[in-house]
């Protein structure tokens, strides 16, 4: 069970490399992710931040396996579980990721914990019904177990979705994706909705996953709830992740425009927006996608900026380290 | 409570503490089982599709995509209150127009559907059309919750020129306590207990939200970018 025990050389990790989707609709194609690069290993958490269609879900559907049919996927997602021979999720046979992959290696910790459950059964019906999908029939302690460690008393069980508050349906949800011991845990904007104790609660559940040793990738467009958990923020945009470092750089010195204006549209910071809009999917424009809204924009920035840390080819400079 | 006009009024509160129906009633689309709303003096007698009164107050829901028709396009969207209230035509497609100007949205987006269009862009087209009839009350129900920073601040923006212009009251209702500090006047937070937890005795969260002081928004010095 415990993660945190695993020698150094055998260290699990989830590495993304050249990874990008593309949707044929009718007359244009949607550039959802455009060569995402990252690595998350056990015992950090990383965050993925961006606002709404910028192609953070797709990703997060993409290592899950469960893009649509039309998406066209390339480039490699690879689980190295140990040293075990390591998975390759893209063209994976939906085989490999229902009997090893997903509750196994990735467990998913859904947005809307409480429209997740099935309103008809217990939570105890229903985690015993995961436990023996994923091979492994429970009996009532082993069910006891797994409640008291994300949190809830064994007697928690026998209620139903509605009888439980969100605290607690959330402390399912995670018991759930729990159930088959997954080394990676990818929580899809896990606090759209919830109020702010709620949000420390699940963040804090996030990180003590983290502290025993799992990888954690957090997808969501909440600054603070980032800023409670993470060890390193990568930023999106337009498809791209446009910058990747520390949570402690991200917050305090951040050196992408596009990552600076974020911040300072924080209600406890400046509160002033990015002017314009982000750009289409289907009409992404030559070189820099933030350049139409970037005050540092130059001629520079028809090209395209590598991504070394941040994307940019005129990031900002931080003299001064408070 | 009292929403006055003029100033921006804050509610929050927990999860299922009643914020939302609370608001629902102060937007006449729920009659209370008891106790009375007047807006401007003049008590609510019709609820719901009865009320006289209903454009008076601007309503902003969380979730965009639950609040507008799918098959009408973003312009249909702004124009329909408008139309409602017996504009000619032109006359409420020129006003639309504008008021999704205002809101930063173009015009090849006012011909798209929802689905065709991010969270984010749907919220504005909400807020243009609770603008669209000039309300003296603007109630905005966590209406950035599921919006990034950005967003956020862009479309609180628009309504802070709109009541300053207008001299409307704004009510906002969010748990997100850094935004009630920045937005609302210090002296016009309201916070909801918890009543299923209350019976308790006061739980961690709701004592630390009454307790939390809230500063004045004037005497916050500006961060240095």
């Amino acid at each position: 069970m415990s993660h945190t025990s695993t020698s150094p050389e055998a260290v699990s990790r989830l590495r993304v490399d050249g990874l990008s989707v593309r949707f044929q609709i009718p007359g244009a194609v949607v550039r959802a992710v455009t060569d995402a690069r990252f690595e998350v290993r056990q015992g950090e958490c990383l965050a993925l931040v961006g606002e709404s269609g910028c192609g953070k879900s797709v990703m997060a559907h993409a290592l899950l396996g469960l893009l649509p049919a039309n998406a066209e996927v390339t480039g490699a997602v690879r689980l190295e579980t140990g040293g075990a021979e390591p998975v390759d999720l893209v063209g994976a046979p939906e085989d490999v990721l229902a009997r090893r992959v997903r509750g196994r290696m990735i467990g998913l910790v859904p947005q809307s914990p409480a429209t997740h459950l099935t309103p008809v059964r217990t939570a105890r019906a229903q985690l015993a019904e995961t436990l023996r999908e994923l091979g492994n029939p429970a009996g009532s302690d082993d069910l006891a177990d797994l409640a008291r460690r994300v949190g809830l008393r064994p007697a928690d069980l026998d209620l139903y979705p509605h009888q439980l508050s969100g605290g607690m349906a959330q402390r399912v949800a995670n018991a759930l994706a729990l159930a088959g011991d997954p080394w990676l845990i990818v929580a899809d904007e896990p606090t759209t909705g919830l109020d702010r104790p709620l949000v420390e609660t699940t963040m804090s559940e996030l990180r003590r996953l983290t502290d025993e040793g799992r990888a954690v990738l957090l997808i969501t467009h909440d600054l603070r709830a980032t800023e409670q958990v993470a060890d390193r923020v990568a930023v999106m945009y337009a498809g791209r992740i446009v910058s990747l470092t520390s949570a402690d750089e991200f917050f305090t010195r951040p050196r992408h425009p596009y990552a600076a204006g974020l911040l300072d549209a924080l209600p406890s910071r400046r509160f002033t927006a990015i002017p314009g809009h982000p750009p289409e999917l289907t009409l992404l424009p030559d070189g820099c996608a933030f350049r139409p809204r970037c005050d540092r924009a130059t001629a520079a920035c028809e090209r395209i900026p590598e991504l070394n840390e941040v994307a940019c080819h005129h990031p900002l400079e931080h003299h001064a380290v408070r | 409570m009292t929403v006055r006009p003029g100033i921006v009024t804050g509610l929050s509160g927990p999860s299922g503490c009643g914020k939302s129906t609370l608001t629902r009633v102060l937007a006449m689309l729920l009659r209370p089982a008891a106790g009375r709303l007047t807006i401007d003096g003049t008590e609510v007698r019709r609820w719901r599709h009865r009320a006289g009164l209903r454009t008076r107050v601007g309503l902003i829901f969380q979730q965009p995509r639950l609040a507008v028709d799918p098959r009408f396009t973003l312009l249909d969207v702004i124009v329909e209150p408008l139309r409602a209230a017996g504009r000619p035509l032109a006359q409420a497609v020129a006003d639309a127009e504008r008021l999704a100007d205002e809101m930063g949205l173009t015009a090849d987006l006012l011909t798209r559907r929802p689905h065709e269009v991010s969270d984010g862009q749907l919220q504005r087209a909400c807020v243009a059309r609770a603008l669209a009839l000039r309300p003296r009350y603007v109630i905005c129900d966590e209406m950035t919750t599921m919006l990034d920073a950005s967003t956020q601040a862009h479309l609180v923006a628009r309504l802070e020129s709109y009541r300053q212009e207008t001299g409307a009251g704004v009510l906002a209702v969010t748990h997100d306590i850094d935004l009630l500090e920045r937005w609302c006047r210090p002296d016009a937070v309201h916070h909801l207990p918890d009543p299923a937890i209350m019976v308790e005795g006061m739980p961690a969260c709701v004592t630390k939200q009454v307790a939390r002081p809230v500063r004045n928004r004037e005497a916050r010095p500006p961060r240095s970018p």
